[in-house]
């Protein structure tokens, strides 16, 4: 059914950190603002909670909305375009019945935050296996990925994972750290106010008596039709298996090598993308698209604190170039300039190695949606494929559903191709019914 | 967490709560898997958890390909599990 | 030295490719970049009678639906593996009027070989499609084709034998002479000398005539496709299109013109085409572009309303203004061969086209007057 859409100076994309803060600066200044959410409540990945129970940093950003931000929950952008004088954004809303409805708005803010980076190993996809921040959004809905769980992957994420699953009940069997152990404890140094943080989880592990090795990984999940095993492998500095092989029983496995940021929305405006899988954007957060801001993991992922921040740049900055003129806030890009840059020194500290590609054997699925193997890649290598695309093209892998989400960092290095280079490329960036799509949603020009 | 209504997968009651997704209630039931993938038929359940990789595609009250970790349960669901797609073989499977 | 420099490793370089070497020539296929990277990784895989009027192209295409069959036969001496399909073409009419020209139409195709059957009511083929339909007409020499699985299978055959080198990445920037001939390609990445080379850039094919000095009006007709989710019901069983995708390609209009052309893969997902507009090389997605194409697909098979759209992608045939390939020597230039400028038959029409092109590299005969392809016509 068609919907008539109002009108609006601002819409914003993604009710997380970045989003919310977003759209309470930009209100603030007396833009009006529209909050678009795929879920039915606000918070993103980072403040999911169970109704009832939101936590006390999100209510304060939710307070922020009170002064005139009209909230859209479950909806769903699956496009967005240029409509001058400003954009239209469609989306799907309601999350069975999907009715298509268009918001127009003279700017836009990108704030679609990130999902897990994934690296293939043999077992991979056997249920039980999920990624960290999916054993973590299971527990922020109330449910433990399992009862004996085996934590892995790269980056200070892992942490708070494994800490928060022991102090909910779960027998946290190893957090196995591909990377060495004292890069985080450098990297944290440059933000002295994180030590007390990380002090935290430490106490956590050391209460719960979780190992936590570094230059360990997890290269094959073993299990008929379920989880029942890991091997965990000591790896070397590329992280090639260097022997130490053991196997741990687990019910679950949460592993993690990082963030992908959601940068196809950016795409389909045609905004610039770099350094990295990531919008570039001025002081302001302005992408190079007049009128497109971005903020929070889409312009490089780091966390909440710096999201929140470059939120409430980019609702300034927006204001601003709609002529509402807010006053320059030197602290706060302050603020931002070191939040990016300690974000980007914890990226530094914590890369993926390509030795991964050792874990692989001939029948590893690369890709889960299209079932395609390791080996079907090489061939496709084999009859000429040079890069992600080809190798797509000829053996499928990322043209099912999730459309590259999961294999696409995988695809790109078996290929020979830089993954920070390759544009992710989705015209549809949700699935859309072609009823849906067909019946058409209101518009205003 | 105290159960609040019910919904039936595949015939079988799996207690919910309001707010809660599909996925996590039938995987605090301890079902990990209800679709199989559609040339090895593998089982497949959560694994992004936060509707990225479409593993956990079910079917409610008859609306297919729905993502589980996505969608909230409301009471009397009749959730069913895949394949809605081809097997290997070719031959249609429901 | 190879004999031949190809351009193009798309699926039409490919077949030229190939028959060269069956010919019994060397030949260095270049492409900037990898293969079947323009046009051909775009592509639907059709291969198709049923839309073209008696004439040379339909000639071409009867010859080339026979060549892709045996190019594909498991039992044949190349045996490609590129998931070819003779499923068939189902062309439907809405309304008693066009399902009378329709008929008419086909009786005339019916002269110069192609095989049809009259359906008065199309859902005997078809069970799924809507019951809102006057007829359709069947033809069973519509086939399909993975288009890049094929382009890959031809060049690597042709590789193997050590007929071919193929040399992705490498950009042609110029044409070397000798007098009068072409003398091979200038790249990137060197000088290529060859006796002959062949311009199988498709849509770009126009910039390598351009360095001949030779204007080939070759542009980019844009084409949007909608992929859906892999699904068992509907079922699609054969390629289905309404008899407005004929008016379609023959139309000259640079405006957006749509017709549902709905069709299944061997992966389970259903293809939807096709639209088509003039408007350069612009890959931004248009919302309104694919909302027809949906509502054309669903108008034809209601089941499809309640299935996702996964993917969209775009892709640029090379039209030219009399909507005939480019198929011949180079006026200006001997030894420079095109073979361009297919719109959106390029896959169907790519093994003929090799075939011929193979003949006139080697001086042998040709099966048919080429005149209508000439690359001089455009003067």
């Amino acid at each position: 059914m068609d919907e008539q859409a109002p009108d609006y100076d601002l819409a914003v994309i993604g009710g997380g950190p970045a989003g919310l803060a977003g759209a309470a600066a930009a209100a603030r200044e007396g833009l009006s603002v529209v909050l678009l959410d795929a879920g039915p409540r606000l918070g993103g990945q980072f403040y999911r909670h169970r109704p009832g129970e939101e936590p006390a940093r999100l209510k304060a950003l939710r307070r922020g909305l009170a002064s005139g931000v009209e909230v859209l929950l479950e909806h769903r952008v699956w496009s967005v375009e240029r409509r001058p004088p400003g954009f239209a954004v469609h989306c799907l809303a309601g999350t069975r019945d999907e009715r298509p409805v268009a918001v127009g708005a003279r700017a836009l803010l990108i704030a679609t935050g990130a999902h897990d980076l994934a690296l293939p190993f043999p077992g991979w996809d056997l249920p039980g296996v999920m990624t960290a921040g999916g054993a973590q959004a299971l527990l922020k809905g109330g449910v433990l990925a399992g009862r004996r769980i085996v934590v892995a992957g790269t980056g200070p994420f892992l942490l708070p994972v494994a800490a928060s699953l022991a102090r909910a009940g779960a027998r946290v069997a190893g957090v196995f750290e591909a990377g060495p152990l004292r890069a985080p404890a450098l990297a944290l140094l440059r933000r002295p106010g994180r030590l007390a943080e990380a002090a935290e989880y430490g106490r956590s592990l050391l209460e719960h008596r979780i190992p936590y090795r570094g230059r360990r990984a997890v290269i094959a999940a073993r299990g008929g039709d379920r989880l029942t095993h890991v091997t965990v492998a000591r790896v070397d500095a590329a992280w090639r298996p260097a022997g130490g092989f053991v196997e741990i029983e687990c019910d679950a496995l949460a592993v993690g090598y990082g963030f992908v940021p959601q940068l196809e929305l950016a795409v389909q405006l045609g905004c610039r993308l770099g350094p990295g899988p990531a919008v570039a954007v001025d002081a302001g957060r302005r992408t190079s698209v007049p009128g497109v801001y971005a903020a929070g993991e889409t312009t490089g992922v780091g966390g909440a604190d710096l999201a929140e921040v470059e939120g409430r740049v980019a609702g300034r900055a927006a204001a601003a170039d709609l002529g509402r003129g807010p006053r320059p806030d030197p602290g706060l890009s302050r603020l931002a300039d070191r939040l990016t840059a300690f974000a980007r020194s914890l990226r530094d500290a914590y890369p993926v190695r390509d030795g991964w590609r050792a874990w692989l054997a001939g029948d590893t699925l690369v890709c889960r949606c299209e079932e395609v193997p390791y080996s079907r890649v090489r061939e496709a290598l084999a009859l000429g494929a040079t890069d992600a695309r080809s190798v797509k093209l000829l053996a499928r892998p990322g043209m099912g559903w999730c459309q590259g989400r999961m294999c696409g960092y995988a695809v790109a290095c078996l290929s020979g191709e830089d993954p920070a280079l390759v544009t992710p490329s989705r015209p549809v960036a949700q699935p859309i019914r072609l009823g849906a799509l067909a019946s058409g949603d209101a518009e205003r020009p | 967490m105290t159960a609040e209504f019910e919904i039936a997968f595949d015939g079988t009651p799996v207690p919910a709560a309001s707010g809660q997704t599909i996925g996590a209630a039938l995987h605090a039931a301890g079902i990990v898997s209800w679709r199989t993938t559609r040339y090895a038929g593998r089982p497949r359940g959560l694994f992004c958890g936060i509707g990225a990789c479409f593993d956990c595609l079910v079917t409610v009250n008859g609306r297919p390909s729905l993502r589980a970790c996505l969608t909230e349960a409301r009471a009397g669901d009749d959730v069913t599990s895949g394949p809605d797609v081809i097997r290997a073989e070719g031959s249609p499977d429901g | 030295m190879p004999d031949v420099v190809v351009i193009g490793a798309g699926i039409v370089g490919a077949a030229c490719a190939h028959y060269a070497a069956e010919a019994g020539l060397t030949v260095t296929v270049v492409d900037r970049g990898p293969v079947a990277s323009g046009t051909t990784g775009a592509g639907e895989g059709n291969i198709l009678v049923s839309d073209k009027e008696p004439g040379p192209e339909l000639d071409l295409a009867l010859l080339s639906a026979t060549l892709w069959r045996e190019l594909t036969d498991p039992a044949g001496p190349c045996a490609l593996a590129a998931e070819y399909e003779p499923k068939g073409g189902l062309v439907v009419a809405s309304s008693a009027g066009t399902m009378s020209v329709l008929a008419d139409f086909a009786s005339c195709q019916a002269k110069s070989g192609v095989e049809h059957s009259v359906a008065a009511d199309p859902r005997e083929i078809e069970p799924d499609l809507t019951p809102k339909l006057a007829g359709g007409v069947f033809y069973p020499q519509d086939a399909q084709v993975q288009p890049m699985l094929a382009t890959a299978a031809l060049l690597a055959r042709a590789t193997r034998r050590g007929a071919a080198r193929l040399a992705t990445g490498t950009e042609v920037t110029g044409l070397l002479r000798a007098g009068d001939r072409v003398a091979g390609v200038r790249t990137e990445r060197g000088d290529i000398h060859a006796g002959a080379v062949v311009n199988a850039a498709g849509t770009w094919g126009g910039e390598i005539a351009a360095m001949a000095g030779t204007e080939l009006p070759v542009a980019p007709r844009r084409g949007f496709i909608l992929v859906t989710e892999p699904l068992v019901t509907p079922r699609i069983r054969h390629k289905v299109y309404t008899a407005a995708y004929i008016t379609d390609v023959s139309d000259d209009s640079a405006a957006l013109a749509t017709s549902a052309v709905v069709e299944s893969t061997m992966a389970g997902t259903v293809l939807i085409g096709a639209s088509r507009e003039r408007v350069g090389f612009d890959r931004t997605p248009s919302v309104p572009a694919l909302r027809t194409l949906a509502a054309q697909a669903v108008a034809l098979f209601p089941g499809l309303a309640d299935r996702h759209v996964i993917r969209t992608y775009c892709g640029f045939r090379p039209y030219t203004p009399d909507h005939l390939p480019v198929i011949g020597e180079d006026p200006h230039t001997p030894g420079l061969f095109h073979a361009c400028g297919h719109e959106g038959a390029g896959v169907g029409l790519a093994p003929a086209t090799g075939h011929l092109v193979a003949r006139l590299l080697t001086g042998g005969a040709v099966p048919f007057d080429l005149t209508p392809f000439r690359p001089g016509r455009f003067a």
